[in-house]
C-alpha cells in the first residue's frame, strides 16, 4: 500500500511529497521483520528506481514468500529527480548531508526528520544510489569502518561485486546511512552503474541480492540461485588513477575489466592540437572497478579506480 | 604590497585559473583575509577588494607594524564567479566543504590543499563568506566552537554580534574548523548581502578587519571603536518558521528592534493574493536575519531573532 511519509507545502500550489510503499506478508500484519529500500536521495541517479520497481514487481507475483515487512521509498527528494539535481532544487544543498534532519528546521530539515522517525525501528535498512553521471561503476556495497562488524554478515550476502569498507562520504556523519546505523538499525549503501542512467542488470543483480538476504533474514522463503560471494576490500588496496593533465579522457578498457600492470587504461587527447598529452597506464594487475564515462577532465579528475589483489582474495575468501 | 600565484589550475577550453594572494609587509604570518570559495561571493571578494586598497595605502604610509605579514586572497573560486555558478567545476563542488584539502584529490580537493597549505600557519584566520541560508543578515563575526575558539578576540572588530556555533560534521571540512584545529584564531566575517555589492555594509565589513588588525598590533590605522559585540550562540536565536508556502512579503527589517505579536511578514497565496498566513513575533527581539527572497515554502526560516535583546 502506498502511503505518505511526509508532506509539505512549497510556495506555488504544491506539495513536497514522499511516499513509501508497504508490502506485508499475509499473517505478518505488524508482525515479524521490517525492511527498508530507500532511494532517490540524490536526483541526478536513477539507478535506485528500477530496484524499486524490480523490488515490488517480484514482491507482488509472490506474495506467499513473505513473511515481514517490506517498505519501499524510491524518492527522498522528489524534486532533484523531476529536474536529474543531485542537490535539493533551489536550496542547492545535498540532502544526504542534511540527516539526522530537525523537526523544528526548515522544509528539507523536517523532511529529512520524517524519514528518519519513518525508518526507525526497521530491522535492516538499504540505501540504493547510483554513481554520478561522471563515472560508472560495479554494484558494490559501501560501509563506513565504525559499523563494518555488524555491517558486512548483511552485505556478504548481497550478490555485490565487493563491499568495500570506509570509501566515501557516502558512508559518514550526516548521511542517512551514518544516522541509521547510529540508530542502531543496519544500514547498507549500495552504489552502482552511472548517474542519469538505469542499467538493467545491476539492478536485477541487486535486487537478487536483496531477496537473497531477505532469505537469510527468514523474511523470504525462496532463496535466490547463482548468488556471488563479493570481494571484501579496504581503502589500502584501492589504487586510484587520476588526470594529471586536462583534455578529453578516451578509455582503451571496457567497465569492469582485469588489468595488468603497464595495460594502457586510456588516453587524455587534445582536439585543437589533433595530439595525445597522456596515455593513462595501470600502475597495478587488477579490476578496473570504476571508469571515467563523461570525457572532459581537468587535473585531478577520476579516471578509474583498480581493485588490487582481487585473485588472490577471491580464492582466499571462497576457501 | 607583492602578489603571488598560490594556485594554478590549468582548464580545458578556458585560461588557466589563478588563485592570487596579496601580501603586505613581511615576518611573522600575522593574518591572512581570504575571499568567496562559492561563485557568488560578490559582496565578499569586493570588501576584499577594498581591503587589498586600503592595505596598500597604509604599506606606503608605513603603517603595517614591522616584523607583521598580511595576506588577502579576494577570491578563490574565479572560475565559477565568470560564469555565475555557485560551485565548482563540470562536478560542482563546493569548495567550501574541501578543507584541508588533498594533494592527490581531485580538482577541488588540491585546490583546497594548495590554499591551506599557504594560509594554515597565520595566527589570525578571516574568512568572508556568505551565509547559509538566503536572505539578510546583521553583520556579525561567526567562530565554530571547538575548544580553541576565543569569542574576546572576536570582540575586537567591533561589530555588533558574535555568534558562537556548535560544528555540525559538516563544518569539520570548512577552512576555518582547520584553521581553529591548528591553533590558528579563525573567524567568518558576514555582512548583509551575498550576490551584489553593497557598499555601506562592506565599508563596515573593511573598517572592522583594518580594527580588529590594529588591535592586534598587525598595523595601525586610526578608527572608530565600532561595538561592544553581543556575544551569542545559535542557542539564543530563535527561529520563525513559516506555516505555509506562498508569495513572503517581509515587514521587517534586519537589524530592527520588534516586539512580542508584532506582525513582521505575511505570506501571500500565489493564485488569488489572499493573505494565507500573518507571521507573528514569537518574542520580543532583534531581526538577526531576515528571508530576502519573494518565494518562501512551508517551514522556512522567514527570520531568526535574537530573543528579549533591546536595541
Amino acid at each position: 500500500m502506498v502511503k505518505t511519509v511526509f508532506s509539505i507545502g512549497l510556495s506555488t500550489g504544491e506539495n513536497l511529497v514522499i511516499k513509501k510503499n508497504r508490502l506485508e506478508g499475509e499473517g505478518f500484519l505488524g508482525k515479524g521483520k521490517r525492511v527498508a529500500i530507500v532511494s532517490g536521495i540524490h536526483g541526478d541517479e536513477l539507478e535506485g528506481q528500477y530496484v524499486c520497481y524490480e523490488m515490488i514487481r517480484r514482491l507482488k507475483a509472490n506474495p506467499e514468500y513473505l513473511e515481514g515487512t517490506i517498505d519501499v521509498y524510491p524518492a527522498l527528494n522528489p524534486i532533484g529527480l523531476t529536474v536529474a539535481d543531485r542537490m535539493i532544487p533551489k536550496l542547492e544543498k545535498d540532502l544526504n548531508r542534511m540527516f539526522p534532519g530537525n523537526r523544528q528546521g526548515g522544509t528539507f530539515d523536517r523532511a529529512a526528520a520524517a524519514v528518519i522517525q519513518d525508518l526507525e525501528g526497521a530491522d535492516l535498512c538499504i540505501d540504493v544510489h547510483a554513481s554520478s553521471r561522471f563515472v560508472k561503476e560495479i554494484p558494490q556495497v559501501r560501509i563506513c569502518e565504525e559499523f563494518a562488524k555488524k555491517l558486512i554478515p548483511y552485505a556478504k550476502h548481497m550478490n555485490v561485486d565487493m563491499v568495500w569498507t570506509n570509501a566515501t562520504e557516502t558512508v559518514h556523519e550526516s548521511t542517512l546511512a551514518h544516522s541509521m546505523n547510529v540508530k542502531g538499525v543496519p544500514t547498507l549503501v549500495v552504489e552502482m552503474g552511472l548517474g542519469m542512467r538505469i542499467n538493467r542488470n545491476y539492478g536485477r543483480q541487486v535486487v537478487d541480492g536483496i531477496f537473497n538476504l531477505l532469505s537469510e533474514m527468514g523474511i523470504w522463503k525462496e532463496k535466490p540461485r547463482n548468488i556471488q560471494f563479493p570481494v571484501l576490500s579496504t581503502d589500502g588496496e584501492v589504487e586510484f588513477i587520476r588526470a594529471e593533465c586536462s583534455g578529453m579522457f578516451i578509455p582503451a578498457i571496457e567497465h569492469s575489466h582485469f588489468v595488468k600492470k603497464g595495460d594502457k587504461i586510456g588516453e587524455i587527447i587534445v582536439p585543437i592540437e589533433g595530439r595525445v598529452e597522456k596515455e593513462i597506464i595501470a600502475g597495478k594487475d587488477g579490476l578496473v572497478f570504476t571508469l571515467r564515462e563523461y570525457p572532459m577532465v581537468s587535473e585531478g579528475a577520476l579516471l578509474a579506480r583498480i581493485l588490487t589483489d582481487i585473485r588472490t582474495k577471491k580464492t582466499k575468501e571462497a576457501e | 604590497m607583492f602578489t603571488e600565484d598560490i594556485y594554478t589550475l590549468s582548464l580545458p577550453y578556458r585560461e588557466d585559473m589563478a588563485v592570487k594572494g596579496f601580501r603586505f609587509g613581511k615576518g611573522e604570518k600575522s593574518a591572512c583575509i581570504i575571499g568567496p570559495m562559492r561563485g557568488n561571493g560578490v559582496q565578499q571578494m569586493y570588501i576584499c577588494a577594498g581591503l587589498v586598497k586600503a592595505l596598500k595605502e597604509l604599506e606606503a604610509k608605513g603603517c603595517i607594524n614591522s616584523g607583521r605579514e598580511v595576506m588577502v586572497i579576494p577570491v578563490v573560486n574565479s572560475y565559477s564567479m565568470n560564469i555565475g555558478m555557485r560551485f565548482f567545476g563540470v562536478e560542482s563542488a563546493d569548495i567550501r566543504r574541501q578543507f584541508p584539502g588533498r594533494e592527490w584529490g581531485d580538482a577541488a580537493e588540491r585546490l583546497a590543499a594548495a590554499v591551506f597549505g599557504r594560509v594554515k600557519d597565520y595566527s589570525f584566520g578571516i574568512q568572508l563568506t556568505s551565509f547559509h541560508m538566503a536572505g539578510d543578515s546583521v553583520p556579525h563575526i561567526r567562530m565554530i566552537e571547538n575548544g580553541y575558539q576565543n569569542a574576546s578576540l572576536a570582540n575586537l572588530f567591533g561589530l555588533p554580534f558574535v555568534v558562537v556555533r556548535k560544528p555540525q560534521p559538516i563544518d569539520t571540512k570548512t577552512l576555518n574548523y582547520n584553521w581553529q584545529s591548528r591553533k590558528t584564531a579563525a573567524f567568518s566575517l558576514y555582512t548583509n548581502n551575498n550576490e551584489s555589492v553593497d557598499e555601506e555594509s562592506a565599508k563596515q565589513a573593511v573598517a572592522a578587519i583594518l580594527r580588529f588588525l590594529t588591535r592586534m598590533g598587525v598595523i595601525r590605522y586610526e578608527s572608530h571603536s565600532g561595538y561592544i559585540s553581543h556575544v551569542l550562540t545559535e542557542k539564543d536565536l530563535t527561529d520563525v518558521n513559516t506555516m505555509c508556502g506562498g508569495i513572503f512579503r517581509r515587514k521587517a527589517k534586519v537589524g530592527q528592534e520588534i516586539r512580542y505579536g508584532n506582525a513582521i511578514a505575511e505570506i501571500i497565496d500565489p493564485y488569488n493574493g489572499n493573505i494565507k498566513e500573518t507571521i507573528l513575533a514569537p518574542t520580543d527581539g532583534i531581526v538577526f536575519f531576515a528571508h530576502s527572497e519573494s518565494l518562501i515554502a512551508e517551514g522556512d526560516v522567514a527570520y531568526q531573532l535574537v530573543h528579549r535583546l533591546h536595541e
